[in-house]
Order: C-alpha cells, then sequence, then structure tokens
C-alpha cells in the first residue's frame, strides 16, 4: 500500500490550505467537522500504515522516480514500524488537541486549525522522510507553524518572548542543518539517506563527515530541547496554549530524536559504528539532560513551565536510549515516546483545565482550589505516575527494555540514574497535584521563586468535552505498558529501524523483506531489576513530593545544612535559564563546538 | 579546489552567531540570523560550482559539456522560502513586542526565567 504514505502529508495540508482560504464563507461547525474529521482519518491511516509496515518496507517514491542500478534519482518516503507508529501518535495527540480546542477561542480559531494541520502534516512527513533534504524542510515547516502557534496570543508580552526566543533558536538549528546537508551533499553527491549510507561505506570518512554528523545532530538536538540546547523549551511552553503545549511536548519536540536515530542508522553507523563513541555522546547528554531538567522542574511554580520540564527530562531518558545503540534500547525509547506522548498531552490538558477554572496556572495559588474535582485530581495522579514509570504503567515498559539494553552493555548504572531522573520531574507533579487538589503544603515557598501569573486565552469551554479529552488521553497513555504483544513488535521495529544495509537494500534495491516470524501476543515482562527500579522510583518520588510540601517542618539541623549545600547550585542553574535569547545562542554555539570537539577526539583516526 | 569559499562561509555564520548572541535588538538580531543563514547559500553555491560550467540548462547543449550543479540551487531556493517565512514571523512579534512594551531590546523584554 505505497498510496499510504504521501496521504499523511496532502490530506492535512490541503485542508489546512482550504480552511485558510475559505476563512469567511465556512460556518464554524462545518469547519470544526472538517478540521477533527481529517485528523481522525489521517490517524486511522496511519494506523493501517502501520499494519501494513509490519511485514514489509513502505517505501513510496514521488513522481514514480525509482532508483535504477541502486542509485536514487528521487524522493521518496520509507515507512517502517516504527514510523508508522510515531505518525499514528501523533494523529492521535492532535486529533486530542484538536477536540480539546473545539470551544476554544473562536475569533482567531480559523487560523488556529490551520496552523495545526500544517503541523501535523509536517510531523508525520518528518517522521516518514528517507531523504536528507526533505527532512530539513519538514523540520523548517513544523518550527514555522509551531512558532506560529506559541505566539497566538499576541496582546501579552509572555507569549511574544516565549516565540521569539523558540524561532530564533530553532531557526539557528535550523541553519546548522542545513550548512550540515551541503557538506554531506559535497562529500557523498547523495540527499537520500540510504545513498548516502552508500557512498559513506568506501574509504575512510574523515574530518569532514565529523563536522557535518555534527551540525546535523546537533539541529535535531536543538530542536529536541536537549541541554544545553534546551533553555527556548520551558520559555515556550509556559506561554503557549494548552492544546498548543499538549502538541509541542507530546510530539513536537521528542520528534528530534526521530531524526537522531534515522540519521544514525541509515547514515552515520556506516563509518562509525564500529565503536561507542558517537553513541556515548548522546548517552551523557541525555543522562545530564534527564536529571538537569528534572531538578529544574521540581524547581517551578507555574504548572506549564513545569510540565515543560518534566517533558525535557523525558527526552533525556529517550536520548539515553538511542544512545546505548541496541535494538532494546531504542525500542525503550520507542515505547516511551508513545506513552509519554498521550500522558504528557494528557496533563498539560489537565492543566489548562484548571487555568480556565480559576484564572490561575500557579501551583501555590492554585493551592486547594482543586478540591472536589475528583476526575482531574485522577487524571493528574494517573498521569504522573505513568510519567515515572510506576510498574506496568505508562512509560514502564519502555524504561524496562532500556534497562535491560543498558545492562547487557555491561552499564548497569544508566538506569540508576535514569530513574532517579524520573523520580524528580514526577516529585514537582505529584507535589504540585497534593497542593491543588489536596490542598496540602504551605501556603509559600521561596523555593519555587517569583509567581508567575497569566490570564488564560480560552474562553466558554464546554468543561464535560475537555475532561473526557484530558482522561482519554491520560488513560491511552497509561495502559500503554500492558498492551498485549506491543514490547515484542517494538523490539522487532527497533531491529528493522536499525539493520542499515537491510534498508538501503530495501530502499534502493526494492529487495523484500524476510518474512518475519510471528511474534507473540503476550504481555512482556521486564526483569526484576526494573520492578525494583520502577517501585522505589515511585517511593522516591512521593517521598521527595513530601519534602518539597513539607519543607519547613525538617529539623532545623537538616534544612541548614540542605540550604547550604543545595541553594548555590540552584542559584546557577536558575542564572542559567536567564530568558534572554542571546545567552540560548551563546550556549547552543559552545554546545555545538563541545560536542563536535569530543566528537572529533573520539572518532579521528 | 579552493578553500576559499568554505572559509568564507564559516567567517559568515560565526559573526552571524557572534551577533545574534549579544544584540541588544530584535530587529538587528532577525538580520543576523539572516546573515547566519545567507552562509549556507555561500556554502551550497561552492558545493555546486563547477570551474568552466554553464548554467544547468540542457536544451541544445552537447552531450559531455560540463554544467554546474543544478540540484544545489534548488537547495538555496528551497533554503530562501524558509527563511523568508521565518524572518517575517519574527520581524511581526517584534512589532508586537515593541506596542506591548515599547522596546526591541531582548534583555528588556524577559518576561518569565529561571
Amino acid at each position: 500500500m505505497t498510496w499510504i504514505p504521501p496521504l499523511l502529508v496532502t490530506i492535512p495540508l490541503l485542508a489546512a490550505a482550504v480552511i485558510a482560504g475559505l476563512d469567511h464563507f465556512m460556518p464554524d461547525r462545518v469547519q470544526d467537522a472538517l478540521v477533527i474529521g481529517v485528523s481522525a482519518a489521517t490517524t486511522a491511516l496511519a494506523f493501517l500504515l502501520l499494519w501494513d509496515a509490519e511485514s514489509h518496507e513502505v517505501v513510496h517514491w514521488f513522481g514514480g522516480w525509482q532508483p535504477r542500478h541502486g542509485v536514487a534519482l528521487g524522493i521518496d518516503f520509507a515507512v517502517g514500524p516504527l514510523a508508522a507508529g510515531m505518525c499514528a501518535v501523533i494523529g492521535l495527540v492532535v486529533t486530542l488537541a484538536l477536540i480539546y480546542s473545539l470551544t476554544f477561542l473562536h475569533e482567531a480559531a480559523k487560523l488556529f486549525d490551520s496552523l495545526m494541520l500544517v503541523a501535523l502534516a509536517a510531523m508525520c512527513g518528518f517522521a516518514m522522510s528517507g531523504d536528507l533534504f526533505n527532512l530539513f524542510v519538514w523540520l523548517e515547516l513544523m518550527a514555522v507553524a509551531a512558532y506560529a502557534l506559541t505566539g497566538f496570543q499576541v496582546e501579552r508580552l509572555g507569549p511574544v518572548q516565549g516565540a521569539v526566543n523558540f524561532a530564533i533558536t530553532n531557526s539557528l538549528g535550523g541553519y546548522l542543518f542545513a550548512v550540515g546537508i551541503a557538506l554531506i551533499y559535497a562529500r557523498t553527491g547523495a540527499l537520500n539517506l540510504a545513498q548516502i549510507g552508500s557512498a559513506l561505506s568506501h574509504g575512510s570518512a574523515g574530518g569532514l563527515v565529523i563536522v557535518a554528523m555534527t551540525l546535523l545532530f546537533c539541529g535535531f538536538l536543538i530542536k529536541g530541547a536537549v541541554v544545553p540546547f534546551h533553555l527556548w523549551a520551558a520559555d515556550a511552553y509556559a506561554v503557549a496554549p494548552a492544546p498548543v503545549c499538549a502538541v509541542l511536548g507530546g510530539v513536537m519536540t521528542d520528534i528530534g530524536l526521530i531524526g537522531v536515530a534515522r540519521l544514525y542508522w541509515t547514515v552515520f553507523s556506516v563509518p562509525f559504528g564500529h565503536g561507542h563513541a558517537a553513541g556515548d555522546v548522546f548517552l551523557w547528554l541525555g543522562i545530564v539532560t534527564a536529571v538537569l531538567a528534572g531538578t529544574m522542574a521540581f524547581l517551578q511554580r507555574h504548572l506549564k513551565r513545569m510540565l515543560a520540564y518534566s517533558v525535557v527530562c523525558h527526552i533525556g531518558i529517550m536520548l539515553a536510549g538511542i544512545g546505548l545503540l541496541d535494538s532494546s534500547g531504542l525500542a525503550g525509547t520507542e515505547l516511551m515516546f508513545l506513552a509519554h506522548a498521550l500522558l504528557t498531552a494528557g496533563l498539560f490538558f489537565v492543566a489548562g483545565i484548571l487555568h480556565v477554572d480559576h484564572g490561575l496556572i500557579d501551583e501555590l495559588h492554585l493551592r486547594g482550589r482543586g478540591r472536589g474535582c475528583w476526575a482531574l485530581a485522577l487524571a493528574w495522579l494517573a498521569g504522573t505516575l505513568g510519567l515515572i514509570g510506576t510498574p506496568y504503567l505508562g512509560i514502564y515498559l519502555g524504561h524496562g527494555l532500556l534497562d535491560a539494553g543498558a545492562s547487557r552493555l555491561g552499564r548497569p548504572w544508566v538506569p540508576a540514574l535514569l530513574w532517579f531522573a524520573s523520580a524528580l520531574a514526577g516529585a514537582a507533579l505529584l507535589r504540585a497535584g497534593a497542593r491543588i487538589f489536596l490542598g496540602w503544603g504551605d501556603e509559600d515557598d521561596p523555593l519555587l521563586g517569583k509567581s508567575i501569573e497569566e490570564d488564560p486565552l480560552e474562553r466558554h469551554v464546554l468543561r464535560p468535552l475537555v475532561l473526557g479529552v484530558a482522561l482519554t488521553a491520560v488513560a491511552l497513555g497509561l495502559v500503554m505498558s500492558i498492551v498485549p504483544g506491543l514490547g515484542q513488535r517494538a523490539e522487532y521495529a527497533a531491529d528493522r529501524f536499525r539493520d542499515t544495509s537491510g534498508y538501503a537494500a530495501r530502499v534502493l534495491h526494492g529487495r523484500p523483506l524476510p518474512p518475519p516470524q510471528s511474534l507473540p501476543v503476550s504481555i512482556e515482562h521486564t526483569s526484576l531489576e526494573s520492578l525494583l527500579y520502577g517501585s522505589s522510583a515511585t517511593f522516591l518520588g512521593l517521598g521527595l513530593a513530601l519534602v518539597g510540601l513539607y519543607r519547613r517542618r525538617l529539623p532545623g539541623a537538616v534544612s541548614a545544612v540542605a540550604g547550604r549545600t543545595v541553594a548555590p547550585p540552584i542559584r546557577v542553574l536558575r542564572g542559567l535559564h536567564s530568558g534572554v535569547v542571546g545567552d540560548y545562542v551563546t550556549w547552543i554555539a559552545v554546545g555545538t563546538a563541545v560536542t563536535g570537539g569530543v566528537w572529533a577526539l573520539l572518532l579521528h583516526g | 579546489m579552493s578553500y576559499l569559499p568554505y572559509a568564507v562561509a564559516a567567517w559568515i555564520c560565526l559573526w552571524g552567531i557572534a551577533g545574534i548572541a549579544t544584540s541588544r535588538n530584535l530587529i538587528h538580531l532577525a538580520v543576523c540570523l539572516t546573515v547566519t543563514q545567507s552562509s549556507s547559500y555561500v556554502f551550497l553555491l561552492s558545493v555546486g560550482y563547477v570551474s568552466h560550467g554553464k548554467a544547468p540548462i540542457f536544451i541544445g547543449t552537447k552531450l559531455g559539456s560540463t554544467a554546474v550543479d543544478p540540484v544545489v540551487q534548488a537547495l538555496a531556493l528551497t533554503d530562501v522560502v524558509v527563511s523568508v517565512a521565518v524572518i517575517a514571523l519574527i520581524l511581526a512579534l517584534a512589532l508586537d513586542a515593541h506596542r506591548l512594551s515599547g522596546t526591541v531590546d531582548p534583555d528588556e523584554l524577559v518576561d518569565v526565567s529561571g
């Protein structure tokens, strides 16, 4: 069914154009139905594609420009189960976000719907593209849509600042990526990923390829909000409307990681795959990102900023999974992506509902105001536990596969650090939940910085509808660990994704896939180690949340020591997240140079 | 092969980044972003240029005559289109920032941090 992949892109793009074009003529109801229908149809097609991609690589050559004698002439979409699964969850999150925004801001809704559909098309195109330059085009298309969606509420300063920081840092990333493409094209004369991979398999790679690799990967890491390129993320998420946050945090940021994995296993594993140097850089960047963002999440009082740092924390965990460079790690990343996307979207929806209900988004201001909203409280608690990875909930299965990969490679300390990070981010969310829905904790806490308040953008919200959307998103994300057969299929998809020569043979020579063995349909069991880690992370999260709530009641000696040791690093951390775009760009330049330097040392000669 | 065009591209790119990092004006910053981007045009042109090559229009040319690479011009053109959209958006945001706070200095625009 090679006709499906282009449809995933053309249907939403066409609909976006129709909506923007018929702006003044189309009745609201018709438009709502069209937008949600299109988004749901795209999702359904993505599921069909997922089913189809199980048995073979779905390769579509645009305009019928098939490769001749192994030389790619045209531009292709090459879809395996991993990419198709991404498209399905992207479609699901965007559809939920669109339903959530049904009753949302009517006067500007036309453009909002168009932009959401453009973002959907661009993300699907990005996940499926088999061509380096097209990866860049989709990346920029989704970025432009996202900048506009972030700065949607232009009558306030916060969104303008967030959108400016977002636009400048991510455009810079795009330009670095473009220069990287030019270098690769100069070296290989090819733009098709499989073709570049086969061109690089002859002869030594040399310094040029290392520079190109640095620029390309840093472009994706900026998009993926990995430390030290993550600084824009919290500024942008804190100010965007809740459904936009759900799409940005749930799928759009994380998709940069899919770019990293795709590029590594089609292109750079050929010249640099003999050692672990490339992967180790990802692994360490991932661990640092996870721990640092987990800490930052714990220091927030603005719910959306807190969730933004929680997203960055999980991106770090997923990047570490890719950095293990084995099938278990990649499969773990994939499953975490699926669960994390839906859970994060659900939590952003809950934050959005709280924002509309009370006109407040600050944890301390909201203290005790959520009493009696049991559905919201349940969604928040369940979503948080799913994000920590409590055994058999949410991201647990993905985390378990990642642990298995790490211990097989003889790095048992990796899971310990990653579980600690997810406990930190989870503790922040649990603390906020307990404070808001139960009224626990102190009324003020200087640790959390100064208050940031904003008026909600949403008006006249149909509450049962948005509540239903939030609960659906959380429930879907939560069961991801107990879907029978999903774990085994993720590992199979990861195996196929990592098979560089097989991918090239399937894309360039049309070689059929050997028939896959039938996979069991059972819940995959994880090791005892993961079970222990998962439960202790949950308890650690609960404990830290209690400490955060009742910090003042700690014995005087303990808090004095803690204050002396913890306060200076916290001040430094906060100072780094300065909100000034010039600082962010400096960090990008330094980060790119250091990453490139490390790779040059490890990989050259 | 001459390394000069590559050195020029790297030079432009680094100055653009330095400009963005130190800019105190959003409009100036958008221009610096354009400067950074134009380094990728120089890069693409130097990659695709062939000495004594003709423009890649193949009607009426003899088989075997040299032409410059037609792919890079398509890449450069796409690059231009993308950057126009981004720059337009940033300039529009700069206008909004000025309307709201009377300044286009990114350091003074900080509403949230930490």
